[in-house]
């Protein structure tokens, strides 16, 4: 008989997908997912030759294939999953984007055809010491995808990275990103899933180093049978280090799914550690579904703060009620109540144009949900 | 010249007991320029009366009319009776995380009027009426009714009162928990309102404090969901040393 790994820490982890077992969709970490649909992904065959993208030659940023030996991959983290073992397996190179500017540069890499072959792709994001520079994955288009996204954030960098899913609706994503953030260090990473069938990014942070932070934030709008799915990992594994995750979703429509998990583990080395995660959901119809479970371990008491909260809420029929007895109509309502609900994260991307269009996107879905 | 009436308005809610019935059969008529106060213990209905006025969706009409100058208004929408003219200034102001009291006005403002308002006008005016009600600056920057204390909250909703000019303006227990500071800036903030609109003011309240800083012309005792008296300003001098219990007892 085999005893369940309870322990986020202690969970295996390996390259070689035969090490894990076949998924049944009743593990703990695929129990929450539609599984039937991703068995392709998870064990099938996968393409591993290079992707299709495209980015502007931007000083300070360079791209670049390296083989999967290269001693830097495998640094930030290594696969928890089959899905992720079979994506890494498989992916014959790693796409490098290096990043060596101390003045602040903005990098966004484009992948819009991926066609619908089942793919493997694995990227390195490597942020040198003292760097400032963001990264944006601008996803769209068709996608039976499965990655692995590794990012190494050097002394002293401050490194923001957002992956944007604006997939068509029939594709699939599965994304594990592992990140190792270094001494005093900062990383934003952010997550912004609207379309697409089944999404599930799970970002991991590796504070590995004094000082070290890193913010995480999640934004998603799942409409009917769509599944968006995140399971957030930070391991604080060094003194003085600050995470806060905040993820905020909203639901509409039959059968929309969202999945949030965020493990926080403050380990043994982590003396004066300051800690907060948070997801809250907001269901706008009936026959949505919300699954949003925090986890803290704590194994050292010498913590200067560490919180949880998670929160799934309908529609406040007092919150419509008092704008509209503003002479505010319904439908303008229903808009400000969401947008304000999502702004919190929406606004802390650092990117004031991806904000914008992501605003504009609410907007039109909330108004075809009105109707 | 306005005018808001109220005929034999029976009005029930759903509980988890059933329908309840709480107004039955209330009469009232206001003309702009004039202020009734409503008074009444606890569970008389007075609330009741505010939130169906406004269109509140908890609230069934079973029978009885409510009109705006002639117009029926229970066939209107929430918003569209404010965009009548009426306004209701809560007793208890529900928070809207992530938008800001500017945001917030601005939409309202534009809402009622049909049209944006002029910029520079309109921060001019919102200043101005922030600083009449003592509300610092960096009150505009928060988000609605979040973080504030009651006394903030009910500001807030007279603040709207005046730049939303209505026609005739509800304020159910606008004075309870306030101290009496703040109580005198809210009152002063509804005298000031009245003064430059010209608006009707409907004042639904247990207390007979605020009646020292906004006069009523009549004043309407609640008793189990109708009106058991109405008089002048004298009859709420009778009940700030008789209290209501002459009328529980006759209930």
């Amino acid at each position: 008989m085999t005893v369940p790994v309870q322990v986020r820490s202690a969970r295996p982890k390996s390259t070689n997908p035969a090490d894990f077992d076949a998924v049944t969709g009743r593990e703990l970490d695929w129990k929450f997912s539609p599984v039937a649909k991703l068995q392709d992904l998870i064990s099938g065959e996968l393409d591993g030759s290079h992707f299709d993208y495209h980015a502007p030659e931007t000083a300070g940023v360079s791209l670049s294939w390296i083989p999967s030996t290269d001693p830097r991959v495998g640094v930030a983290g290594l696969p928890e999953d089959k899905a992720s073992a079979n994506a890494w397996a498989t992916a014959s190179e790693v796409l490098l984007v290096s990043l060596t500017s101390e003045n602040v540069t903005e990098i966004t890499i484009t992948r819009d055809a991926l066609g619908t072959t089942a793919r493997a792709a694995h990227i390195l994001i490597e942020a040198a010491p003292f760097s400032k520079s963001t990264v944006i994955l601008q996803n769209s288009g068709d996608a039976r995808l499965v990655e692995n996204v590794e990012i190494l954030v050097g002394a002293e960098a401050q490194l923001n990275v957002i992956t944007v899913q604006e997939w068509n609706d029939d594709a699939l994503h599965l994304a594990s990103h592992f990140s190792r953030v270094g001494r005093n260090a900062t990383l934003q990473h952010s997550i912004v899933s609207l379309t697409g069938e089944v999404i599930r990014v799970n970002p991991s942070a590796h504070l590995a180093e004094d000082g070290s932070s890193v913010t995480m934030l999640g934004v998603y709008f799942a409409d009917a049978h769509q599944h968006i799915e995140q399971q957030v990992y930070v391991n604080h594994d060094a003194p003085h280090s600050k995470s806060r995750v905040t993820y905020k979703g909203a639901l509409q429509g039959e059968g929309a799914r969202t999945v949030w998990i965020g493990d926080v583990l403050i380990g043994n080395k982590a003396t004066g550690t300051d800690s907060y995660e948070q997801n809250r959901n907001l269901m706008l119809t009936d026959g949505t579904r919300a699954d949003s479970i925090p986890n803290l371990e704590i194994e050292t008491g010498d913590i200067a703060g560490a919180g949880h909260a998670s929160a799934t809420g309908r529609f406040d029929d007092e919150q419509l009620f008092y704008l509209q007895a503003r002479g505010i109509s319904e439908e303008e309502a229903r808009r400000l109540v969401v947008r304000g609900f999502l702004n919190e994260v929406v606004q802390q991307l650092g990117v004031p144009a991806l904000s914008e269009r992501i605003e504009a996107y609410l907007s039109a879905e909330l108004e075809a949900g009105v109707k | 010249m306005s005018t808001l009436k109220i005929t034999d308005l029976h009005v029930s809610v759903e509980t988890d007991q059933g329908t309840k019935q709480i107004l039955r059969g209330v009469n009232l008529e206001i003309n702009s320029g004039e202020t009734h106060a409503i008074m009444g213990p606890n569970g008389s209905g007075k609330s009741t009366l505010a939130y169906t006025i406004a269109g509140h969706p908890k609230y069934t009409v079973d029978s009885g009319s409510i009109t705006l100058d002639g117009e029926d208004v229970l066939e209107m929408s929430v918003d569209e009776r404010a965009k009548a003219g009426l306004f209701l200034a809560m007793q208890y102001p529900v928070e809207i995380p992530g938008v800001t009291v500017t945001n917030f006005l601005r939409t309202a403002k534009t809402a009622i009027d049909g049209e944006a308002p002029s910029l520079r006008n309109w921060i001019k005016e919102v200043r101005e009426s922030m600083a009449n009600l003592k509300m610092d600056a960096s009150f505009s920057e928060r988000n609605v009714n979040e973080g504030f204390s009651g006394g903030e909250k009910k500001r807030h909703e007279i603040l709207q009162l005046e730049l939303l000019k209505p026609k005739f303006a509800v304020l159910d227990e606008t004075d309870s928990g306030l101290d009496v500071d703040a109580l005198k800036i809210v009152s002063e903030g509804v005298n000031r309102a009245k003064e430059n609109t010209g608006m009707g003011v409907l004042l639904i309240t247990h207390y007979t404090r605020i009646l020292r800083y906004i006069k009523p012309e009549f004043v309407h005792v609640f008793v189990n969901g109708k009106v058991a008296e109405e008089g002048g300003p004298e009859l709420a001098d009778r009940l700030e040393s008789e209290g209501y219990d002459r009328y529980t007892e006759i209930a």
